[in-house]
């Protein structure tokens, strides 16, 4: 059975893989028209931050970054260079797009991975915990903890977090992602780069973690009562493996279809972590590239990362299949 | 803890009454023994684009860029000029010829000799053609000559004043030509990794991160600088900003990238050091700009009755916390060369203001409301006093029957509104007025200014031929006691008709550690080259 499935996802994928252009190419348009809505563009931000200009230096600025040609003209140019994968430009920071994305993505991939293990593994462990215990007291614990962590804005909570762990108690560092001036190397700079990475994982994670336990609890709940449970329990299996093997993973499905979800909104979810901990990440490169209607680097950050989210989703839809074998790919 | 708080409001009152230029504070940054060795970290608020200030004058760039390249002169505390990269200069007495000396035996980061073609070449090429205020400061130079490798003689058709007003490391950096001659300036790749002469060399950037400087071991001031180091952090977060400073991941915040309601936890002399002078060259006035066009703001005595109407005093109490002055026009104080305070003042008096407006033919209505105003204000994009300095003249005006309605759209809606659609009423944010008004103030009434779609321009409206007429005579006046008279007299016309309310002269606000030293206090301190910074031992 398992020889013959492996076909199947390479079948699947080919057929996948396939769908994601016209999505991602129907993405760029529409990113790139909805973003001309937007007033103001880059020569504007250029020159009011100097703090003086003149037409002709701001028409000379606008003729060198291609905005003096018709929004058609621009469009076809985009889209020619989307195709082609070229990220194009950001006059802004003069760079290119895909090496100020680029740079930018290991401490975001970081960030998001931290958070997401955490709050996966935390939101099962406390899942499972209340539903075995269902309306008893650490059921009850679990559930205000859960609600409170859900409700406070995660950026109150990450500076809460560095008052207190970083102010007062001097034990984790307040912001960025090494310590700069340290110059460490091997396992030394894996142990900074660890201490930075606890508290905006911690924060980012309180986000997602009510939501998994909240998930994983009520699917569990549902088939304690199902038949195969009872069958489990007629045939003698103790009550940890039930929980664990019988119930759980038929629990998780839920679980991974919200994980695959969210990872897409995880990247514009940490612009407020990323701010508070001046985490070097993507949602700050993005947030900035708003504000300074740097739309070449903003369309190149959404290009990316609607590709991410469309191929992270085919991952999730493979996982399917191996956690349940009912799924046809 | 009563009397406690009676003494903080008691030096918040003291603040308030003006005496924030000679805080006691500032004393403590000066230090007289030096210690070698040791990294700087430095805050700044946002991350600069580039590391040009040639081409943009971004403040955020010139934090950085000024330990890098240098201009040819520096300011003293005072706002006089003291030697950079020149030795010293002369201005011919009809005003017409400016000679610089220049500094030997100067390098460049990557070896190569400094030398005057490489001042000519920035001054052709970047500060006439690309700089933002360059092309008005340098726009009178139609010569340059190099006699020899280190002089220069500018020749001007008409003599520019406020040329050594302005010319520092921010105002007019000094490029390497060899690095930039022939190739497209504004996207030279030396812009993100600068080579200049400054006491500090460029090692990294890490986007989103930091900015590292090495110390230059061939800078030309002897044993300086005392730092080996400068790592410039950005910290997005103002309130993560106030516990990097109290945890000591950064020893210095320039810039007011704290906010004010926080300085009270810096108060302890003993581990802080707040100093309120570094950004006088900058000469900052915060103002609401009324966009004269069309009724009821085309009217004078409305504008006048506003600025009867805001009470000022209350306003630099309760929204700026004491931490600047009362402006009194449109040259700020610290300009103490061509300021006057002999001008037309408004005293706060809401009974004056509503007679104003009656004369002015706006009686209230049965509600007691004469008309509604839209209010933009900059407070969104970056500046959080504006946003209550906005609500402060919201109210301020509810009660003299104004309706207002505010607006805190984001930098670049902000700018479009006011500058290139000129759909608004009352603009509030602030302007550097720069140490010389034909350079700053000029640019904010003169009817020639008036250019759409470009930001900081005579924004108003506002056009009065008398006044352009004596700001373009200011604007070439050699003789000093004749262009003071003709900037009062200026100052006096521009209060009369109030195009803009100008309401306080921040401070630019540094807080660091009382480690921080300095030998020697700048008036442009924000682009202070910190070659004479150094750290004190940790005790």
């Amino acid at each position: 059975m398992t020889r013959n499935r492996i076909p199947a996802v390479a079948r699947f994928l080919r057929r996948r893989i396939w769908q994601v252009v016209p999505v991602v190419f129907g993405i760029a348009l529409l990113n790139f028209l909805i973003l001309q809505l937007a007033p103001g563009d880059v020569v504007d931000v250029l020159a009011g931050e100097a703090g003086a200009a003149t037409p002709e230096y701001m028409a000379q600025l606008r003729a060198s970054f291609g905005l003096d040609r018709p929004l058609p003209v621009q469009l076809a140019y985009y889209l020619k260079n989307t195709a082609m994968l070229d990220l194009g430009f950001s006059f802004r920071q003069n760079m290119p797009v895909l090496q100020l994305i680029l740079e930018r993505l290991p401490a975001t991939l970081l960030l998001m991975i931290a958070a997401m293990g955490c709050a996966v593994v935390s939101g099962v462990v406390l899942g499972v915990i209340s539903a075995r215990f269902v309306h008893r007291a650490a059921d009850r614990a679990v559930s205000v903890f859960v609600l409170v962590t859900y409700a406070l804005p995660t950026f109150w909570l990450g500076l809460m977090a560095i008052v207190l762990f970083s102010a007062r108690l001097g034990w984790l560092p307040s912001s960025g992602m090494t310590d700069i001036g340290a110059d460490l190397g091997g396992f030394e700079y894996l142990w900074d780069v660890a201490r930075h990475t606890v508290l905006p994982a911690l924060s980012l994670a309180t986000f997602y973690l009510a939501v998994y336990t909240k998930l994983v609890r009520t699917a569990m709940l549902e088939y304690f009562g199902a038949d195969f449970i009872r069958t489990a329990r007629a045939k003698g299996a103790t009550e940890t493996r039930i929980t664990l093997f019988h119930a759980l993973r038929n629990a998780l499905l839920p679980l991974m279809t919200m994980l695959g979800l969210q990872l897409g909104s995880i990247l514009s979810g940490a612009v407020l972590v990323e701010s508070v901990f001046s985490w070097p990440g993507l949602g700050r490169l993005a947030f900035e590239s708003i504000l300074a209607r740097d739309f070449n680097l903003l369309l190149g950050i959404l290009l990316f990362s609607s590709v991410m989210v469309t191929i992270l989703n085919i991952f999730v839809d493979v996982v399917y299949a191996v956690l349940d074998p009912r799924i046809e790919l | 803890m009563q009397s406690r708080r009676f003494l903080k409001l008691a030096a918040v009152l003291g603040l308030a009454l003006g005496v924030a230029a000679s805080h006691p504070s500032i004393a403590q940054t000066v230090g007289d023994a030096p210690v070698r060795g040791g990294i700087l970290n430095v805050n700044i608020p946002t991350e600069p684009v580039g590391l040009n200030s040639g081409i943009n004058t971004t403040m955020f760039i010139g934090e950085v860029a000024s330990k890098i390249q240098e201009g040819l002169i520096a300011f003293d505390a005072d706002l006089q000029p003291v030697p950079s990269l020149a030795t010293q200069w002369e201005v011919s007495p009809d005003g017409l010829t400016v000679s610089f000396d220049l500094r030997k035996g100067v390098k460049w980061h990557d070896g190569k000799d400094f030398t005057a073609a490489d001042v000519a070449y920035t001054l052709k090429e970047v500060w006439q053609k690309l700089h933002p205020f360059g092309r008005s400061a340098f726009g009178n130079v139609t010569k340059v000559e190099t006699p020899n490798s280190h002089r220069i003689i500018l020749t001007l058709s008409a003599p520019a004043p406020y040329l050594l007003n302005y010319i520092n490391a921010y105002g007019a950096p000094v490029l390497p030509r060899h690095l930039y001659e022939g190739t497209d300036v504004v996207n030279n790749p030396y812009n993100q990794k600068p080579v200049g002469t400054g006491p500090f060399v460029f090692k990294e950037w890490v986007k989103g991160s930091h900015i590292r400087l090495e110390r230059n071991p061939d800078y030309w001031k002897a044993g300086q600088p005392f730092l080996d180091g400068i790592i410039v952090k950005f910290i997005p977060d103002v309130s993560a900003r106030v516990v990097a400073l109290q945890s000591g991941e950064v020893d210095v915040v320039v810039g007011n990238a704290l906010p004010v309601t926080s300085l009270r936890q810096f108060e302890d002399k003993s581990r802080y050091t707040i100093n309120l002078i570094d950004g006088n060259y900058l000469a900052t006035i915060a103002f609401a700009q009324f966009n004269v066009r069309s009724a009821p703001l085309n009217d004078k005595r409305v504008r006048q009755a506003f600025a009867h109407a805001v009470d000022r005093n209350a306003l630099l109490k309760v929204v700026y916390l004491g931490y600047g002055k009362i402006a009194t026009g449109p040259v700020p104080s610290s300009v103490t060369k061509y300021y006057t305070p002999d001008t037309r003042q408004y005293a706060f008096d809401p009974k004056r203001a509503a007679q104003l407006l009656d004369e002015a033919g706006y009686k209230a209505g049965a509600n007691g409301k004469r008309f509604r105003l839209r209010l933009i204000h900059d407070g969104a994009a970056g500046s959080p006093l504006s946003t209550r300095t906005a609500e402060f003249i919201k109210q301020a005006l509810a009660k003299v029957g104004v309706d207002v309605e505010l607006q805190a759209p984001d930098f670049a809606t902000m700018l479009r509104h006011v500058f290139t659609d000129q759909d608004y009423d009352i603009l509030v944010s602030s302007m550097h007025r720069l140490p010389d008004p034909t350079l700053g103030v000029q640019r904010i009434f003169w009817t020639q200014n008036i250019r759409k779609g470009v930001p900081w321009t005579n924004g108003s409206g506002y056009s009065n031929p008398h006044l352009d007429a004596i700001m373009e005579q200011a604007a070439k006046e050699p003789d000093e006691q004749r262009r003071k008279a003709q900037i009062r007299e200026w100052q006096q016309i521009v209060q009369e008709d109030v195009p803009l309310l100008e309401l306080v002269e921040p401070v630019w606000i540094t807080v660091s550690s009382a480690r921080f030293k300095k030998l020697a206090l700048q008036a442009d301190g924000l682009f202070s080259s910190y070659a004479d910074a150094w750290l004190e031992p940790r005790k």
